[in-house]
């Protein structure tokens, strides 16, 4: 093996400035190190050794188990890269992720002095970290590590006689990328210490609590009037039946005094920008035409107001006025004048809550605040709708009288709604005998509706059977179910409970038809364990409507650049492990945003979120990828083409062009438009790709021009 | 011995943020397609330079694939919709010299999509076995040979698909 001293021309303006020195001439053949005089590869007790001037590329091919090696041939790999020029050592382990595989990464680096490592195997997004750290430990720059996938894009999607070849592929590309790769140091970035919460129900709520109590101030944005969500329209809570509001109050009072929370309520954030550490984002926070400070929440307001809508909070079962508080509890504790509904804001049109107002809180010329702030960290806990009760056609499409979704029965339960907590139906305000609660409404339907589980319905359910059946003991419940599914602490119990102890009819089947018959609400549906047909004539239908992500949550995912699922929840980084994380770094997922979620699970999530965020505002500074757009000073020509490209404002125009290393992002897209080839992307030049684009494509073996 | 079916040879450029982690997510789904395209990871789409396309071709590529976000998702902002207005110019252009330009294809994949990654890789095979090897001048619809109408259709149907999409 020759000991000659490492030469690798490591002048990247030579390779860049002339595309030409990537050189494709055949002549280039006789600079290979000619494996003859170097006799050719050799077993080594890993895997195969080659020698030769120039870059010295280690390849590392991972079995994965199975799930490479089924279906490519991992030891065909192996000697296709072994020869191939450039690579000095090429080697193959059964799971190169463990420590034993990792160790072959690091010997390797050492012994064979390696100045570029490739390992093929999954997804970088699974072990770019895991690599680039090792190698590392092993003295080598990190950024001169790159992964081929070869498992996400290769063997688990193909399996013909050419996977092997495109694995081949793959990995010869990714060697001329890192031939390319030049060593570099991650930019280190101050950050802002305060974290910015969106959305005040549970989780929200929980994770503004725990950063702020880890000594961080946070921004806690709520586009209703009042925090605490969806939690504070809750009756009773399963399986313990806790009073919801009883329980969520002293969290929601916790959060308004915190020194060092900020509530900002009936607010919208309207527009993100920055990155991990220093997001800039900035807040509307709509006019409540009432001052806070010296409303006294006497509520002569709300009777000397001549407007009736529905209410929100209640689910439309009851009315409010167009100045209102949405519950007594409200957080923060004041009333609201609703611009949409109000007769004008104008003391000429109606000005009768301002006459009564003896504080002279009421005032029409309040505007809205535009805020902004930098925060570090974003934690996003939107919370969920109810899927349309209009959707569904085979329930009458809402229009039935008597026919309610869970929120509303939720409403009509509880002591402050809208009955005062007495079971009476909404049209004739008559105590129900006989009700029909019906599950999977609208979820687990893939041909009409949502085809995923809502979780939450059938514990929800038992819970309103067992409490109607508490409020009406002469009353009959009866459930509609595909399947119960109770997992949680002590969740089965409370459904045991509900069929056995409380007499509460469980019906296994789907409902057909909902329809009025006189003052009854007639319900055909079917017993699949007995194959009967069933008709209730009930007094009130309970719709366990599905959950959907609260209206907003899509254009808000947009705001951020962050993604949402097919069924519009917000997506995380890794489903398994990293479900906290949006794939943005820096933005954190909380709560039924995220998916069908129940309070535990909710809150839990919120505090997940918290620490992550936590581990961010803690941080002394941060890295940021030094992977980015750079200039040639000597090729630009100052003409700016590049500038409107950066969606960042990342670069300063002048008689060159300056790139803020701070702010770029590293997409590139200046580095596509610079007409002179000036603009260069670190350890993705132009000449770089190029060479995988050639490597990737060859027939042959492939010819090295080494630049 | 009988010719060996034709394989159309891809490339493909993949954001590194939507259509390359959808294709890891057909990948984690085990969703099948043909093993033609060799990918390259990139950023953002907005880094693929129209002269990479170019490479691609006279390094013997019968088509190129160039995977984004969906407009309005694109995670460095805009990206995509710069690597749009190239591309639509370099269709034009690839018109012009005689490569059809249904050879290069954008489209947008979400990190969610990886069904509609494995799709699309389906359908660009089948249409690239259609329009057979490459050779510039000569491909069957080109614009220099009088465009036929279906080649004119085919335009304006994908002209209309992206500006719906965009808009």
């Amino acid at each position: 093996m020759s000991r000659e001293p490492l030469t690798v021309d490591r002048n990247p303006s030579a390779v860049d400035r002339d595309p030409s020195s990537v050189n494709r001439n055949p002549s280039a053949v006789d600079r290979r190190p000619s494996s003859a005089t170097d006799h050719g590869p050799r077993t080594t007790d890993h895997g195969f050794r080659t020698t030769g001037r120039g870059p010295r590329i280690g390849v590392f091919v991972c079995h994965c188990g199975k799930n490479i090696a089924t279906t490519v041939d991992v030891e065909r790999v192996v000697e296709a890269l072994a020869s191939y020029p450039g690579v000095a050592y090429a080697a193959r382990h059964e799971y190169m992720c463990s420590d034993p595989g990792q160790d072959i990464v690091k010997k390797a680096i050492k012994e064979h002095r390696l100045t570029g490592v490739v390992v093929s195997a999954c997804s970088p997004s699974m072990h770019e970290t895991t690599f680039r750290n090792a190698a590392e430990d092993a003295g080598l720059n990190p950024y001169l590590v790159e992964i081929a996938n070869i498992r996400e894009w290769c063997s688990w999607v193909h399996n013909d006689p050419v996977t092997t070849d495109k694995a081949i592929r793959i990995t010869r590309a990714m060697v001329e990328k890192v031939k390319g790769n030049h060593p570099l140091v991650p930019v280190e970035v101050d950050h802002a210490v305060k974290c910015l919460v969106v959305g005040g129900g549970i989780s929200g709520i929980q994770a503004a609590l725990d950063i702020a109590n880890a000594g961080y101030e946070v921004l806690l944005v709520e586009r209703s009037p009042s925090i605490g969500g969806r939690m504070a329209q809750l009756s009773e809570t399963f399986p313990t039946l806790d009073c919801s509001q009883c329980i969520l109050t002293p969290k929601m009072v916790e959060a308004s005094r915190h020194p060092r929370i900020r509530l900002l309520t009936y607010s919208e954030v309207s527009e993100v920008t920055g990155y991990l550490g220093n997001y800039h984002v900035k807040i509307r926070k709509k006019p409540t035409y009432v001052d806070p400070d010296k409303c006294n929440l006497c509520g002569d307001c709300v009777a000397a107001c001549p407007i009736r809508v529905p209410s929100e909070f209640d689910q439309g079962l009851s009315e409010r006025a167009a100045i209102y508080i949405p519950f007594p509890q409200a957080v923060p504790s004041s009333y609201t004048l609703d611009e949409v509904n109000c007769l004008g804001l104008n003391p000429l049109r109606c000005s009768e809550c301002s006459k009564v107002c003896t504080v002279g809180a009421i005032n029409y010329d309040m505007r809205e605040e535009l805020i902004e702030e930098d925060v570090g960290a974003i934690v996003l806990a939107t919370g969920y709708d109810l899927y349309g009760k209009e959707m569904m056609g085979e329930y009458g499409h809402g229009t039935v009288p008597d026919v309610i979704e869970g929120l509303e029965f939720e409403r009509i339960l509880s002591a402050g709604g809208p009955t005062k907590g007495e079971v009476r139906r909404p049209s004739d305000g008559k105590v129900p005998k006989e009700v029909v609660f019906i599950q999977c409404s609208g979820s687990r339907d893939p041909e009409l509706h949502k085809s995923y589980c809502s979780k939450i319905c059938c514990m929800y359910t038992a819970k309103h059977a067992l409490l109607y059946r508490h409020n009406v003991h002469d009353g009959t419940a009866y459930v509609f179910y595909i399947d119960i599914r109770a997992g949680g602490k002590e969740y089965e119990e409370f459904v045991v409970r509900a069929m056995e102890d409380e007499r509460i009819l469980y019906l296994r089947g789907k409902v057909a038809k909902v329809f009025r018959d006189g003052d009854k609400v007639m319900v055909w549906g079917v017993d699949t364990l007995t194959g009967k047909r069933i008709e209730v004539a009930a007094d009130l239908v309970v719709l366990a409507q599905a959950m959907v992500p609260s209206a907003g949550t899509e254009e808000l995912a947009r705001k951020l650049h962050i993604a949402c699922g097919g069924e519009g929840f917000l997506k995380e980084a890794h489903p398994k492990l990293r479900p906290l994380e949006a794939l943005t770094a820096g933005i954190f997922l909380a709560g039924a945003a995220h998916g069908p979620k129940d309070i535990p699970e909710a809150v839990a999530q919120g505090s997940g979120a918290a620490a992550k965020a936590i581990a961010i505002l803690a941080a002394p500074t941060l890295t940021h990828s030094p992977e980015m757009a750079e200039v040639d000073e000597d090729l630009c020509s100052g003409c700016a083409v590049c500038v409107p490209q950066c969606p960042y404002s990342a670069i300063t125009p002048g008689d060159v062009a300056h790139v803020n290393e701070l702010l770029c992002e590293g997409c590139g897209t200046c580095v596509a438009a610079c007409p002179s080839g000036a603009m260069r992307m670190k350890n993705q030049t132009d000449a770089q790709v190029k060479r995988m684009i050639q490597v990737a494509l060859d027939v042959e073996p492939v010819e090295v021009g080494r630049a | 011995m009988p010719e060996a079916p034709f394989e159309p040879r891809i490339v493909a450029f993949l954001c590194r943020w939507c259509a390359g982690a959808g294709a890891d997510l057909a990948g984690t789904s085990r969703i099948a397609y043909p093993s033609n395209a060799i990918p390259i990871r990139v950023n953002c789409s907005g880094r693929v330079e129209p002269e990479w396309v170019m490479e691609a071709f006279r390094s013997g590529a019968d088509g190129v694939l160039i995977g984004g976000c969906h407009p309005g998702d694109c995670h460095y902002v805009s990206g995509n919709y710069k690597t749009r207005r190239r591309i639509y110019l370099l269709k034009k252009l690839l018109g012009e010299l005689g490569i059809a330009p249904e050879r290069v294809r954008l489209e947008w994949v979400s990190a969610t999509e990886g069904a509609k990654f494995a799709r699309v890789m389906k359908e660009f095979v089948v249409q690239l076995k259609e329009l057979g090897p490459l050779s510039v001048g000569r491909d069957p619809l080109s614009v220099n040979r009088g465009p036929s109408s279906e080649h004119r259709e085919s335009v304006v149907a994908e002209r209309q698909r992206e500006t719906r999409v965009g808009t």
